[in-house]
């Protein structure tokens, strides 16, 4: 049976939607949930597709309508989507959905978006059905797939670097799920953890994603890191381009000091072993 | 009949060095007022950051420059420039033309009316300097292709 989050393990407490909307922010949710063709982010419609390797991926409505978003969800639901990928129906989600990267989020944090989510904008309609080639098309086989590449144990702060640092690689490789794009994957899609933030293949049929490690970046300062994040503007006289933009857009919006723990946790990324 | 080799020879190598800049001339240009384009919006974002100082000259030389990638811009991308110099131009641009080009002419709008606003004073160029990075971005997000 696929695993859970009961209700039960969740106490009452009051949201911090301020923490949600930063949780909203780092995780690029709008990034593959807004609906396409507009530019408001709080409009999670759905619909985006994703190219992969595997068939074509369509992000669903996560709008609080009833009827085709989660609206309906309890928060359970939606911890459970979260850090286990599993949907309220007991069924498996893709990892096209980054739950392996979303699953080392503290749950409060979930909490906050989960509120925060509820605040916005009822959108109608759904997304297509996911277009993917056999055998991938047999969702059972994604419980397989978590056996084997699924860690959904938590971020652990590493004591012996700065609070910073900390709170960058929590942002980058929780919520942010960075390298859920900046790598390379497997035969079976899963992240080659050792050559995690190494580059990957374009969802949206964009070139590459390129890699953010210091053999590649090893010039950008993090004042230059911080200043993409701000603006899109990179150091060598160019900008981003593709969905990179829409992460800057949500990234413009962080605290200054959480794009500067993000900066430098970018920084300190070694070189491929 | 040696001469007629030669002549040949000499249009042939011609005709190809035509087509080679008939594809290399649009593709060096837009990367120029690209380029162009960054180098401004940095100085205008740094302004907008504090660090640089809000310079009014140096605000309108911006929007002009702008105002002319956006005027120069839709004629630089015929259909033998697809790729080359590491061009960075989505093959989408020649599928969707039109919209490529909308998306051009709202990017020179934002640049007209706000050009006199921006030069007022640095809150005014805050303002004045989101619609135009927006429109930037509006096309980039579709039109650009990552960094490799």
């Amino acid at each position: 049976m696929p695993e859970t989050v009961p209700a039960r393990a969740l106490a009452a407490r009051t949201p911090d939607l301020g923490n949600g909307r930063t949780m909203f922010l780092a995780g690029g949710c709008s990034s593959c949930h807004m609906t396409p063709k507009q530019n408001d982010a709080t409009r999670l419609g759905g619909g985006l597709r994703l190219h992969t390797a595997f068939g074509e991926f369509y992000a669903p409505n996560i709008s609080p309508d009833t009827k085709d978003g989660i609206g309906a969800w309890r928060e359970a639901d939606f911890v459970t989507a979260m850090t286990k990928g599993v949907a309220p129906d007991g069924s498996h989600l893709y990892p096209a959905f980054p739950y392996p990267s979303y699953a080392r989020m503290r749950t409060e944090d979930v909490r906050d978006l989960f509120a925060y989510l509820k605040t916005l904008p009822p959108v109608e309609g759904r997304a297509p059905p996911h277009a993917l080639k056999f055998p991938f098309n047999i969702r059972r086989a994604v419980g397989v797939w978590k056996l084997l590449f699924f860690d959904d144990r938590p971020f652990v702060p590493d004591p012996k670097r700065s609070a910073e640092w900390n709170r960058g690689a929590y942002l980058v490789n929780a919520p942010g799920h960075c390298a859920e794009c900046h790598s390379p994957r497997n035969l079976l899609g899963a992240v080659v953890v050792r050559r995690r933030f190494d580059g990957g293949p374009s969802p949206t049929d964009q070139g590459g994603v390129p890699s953010i490690r210091q053999d590649k970046l090893g010039a950008w300062t993090v004042e230059d890191f911080v200043a993409t994040l701000t603006t899109g503007d990179t150091p060598d006289s160019d900008r981003v381009g593709g969905p990179m933009v829409d992460v800057v857009r949500n990234t413009a919006q962080l605290s200054d000091a959480d794009r500067h723990a993000m900066a430098v946790y970018i920084k300190s990324l070694p070189p491929p072993k | 009949m040696k001469f007629r080799w030669v002549l040949a020879a000499g249009l042939a190598a011609a005709a190809i060095a035509t087509s080679v800049l008939a594809q290399s001339e649009p593709i060096a240009t837009r990367m120029a007022l690209m380029k162009g384009n960054n180098d401004n919006a940095r100085n205008v974002s740094q302004m907008i950051r504090g660090q640089q100082p809000f310079d009014p000259a140096k605000v309108d030389a911006a929007f002009a420059q702008w105002a002319e990638t956006a005027q120069k811009l839709p004629a630089q991308f015929p259909p033998d420039s697809k790729t080359g110099q590491k061009s960075r131009a989505a093959p989408a641009i020649w599928d969707n033309k039109q919209d490529f080009d909308a998306k051009a002419a709202a990017f020179g709008k934002a640049v007209a009316e706000n050009r006199a606003k921006a030069r007022n004073s640095l809150d005014d160029l805050k303002l004045a300097f989101a619609p135009v990075n927006d429109a930037c971005d509006n096309c980039h997000k579709d039109y650009r292709l990552s960094q490799r």
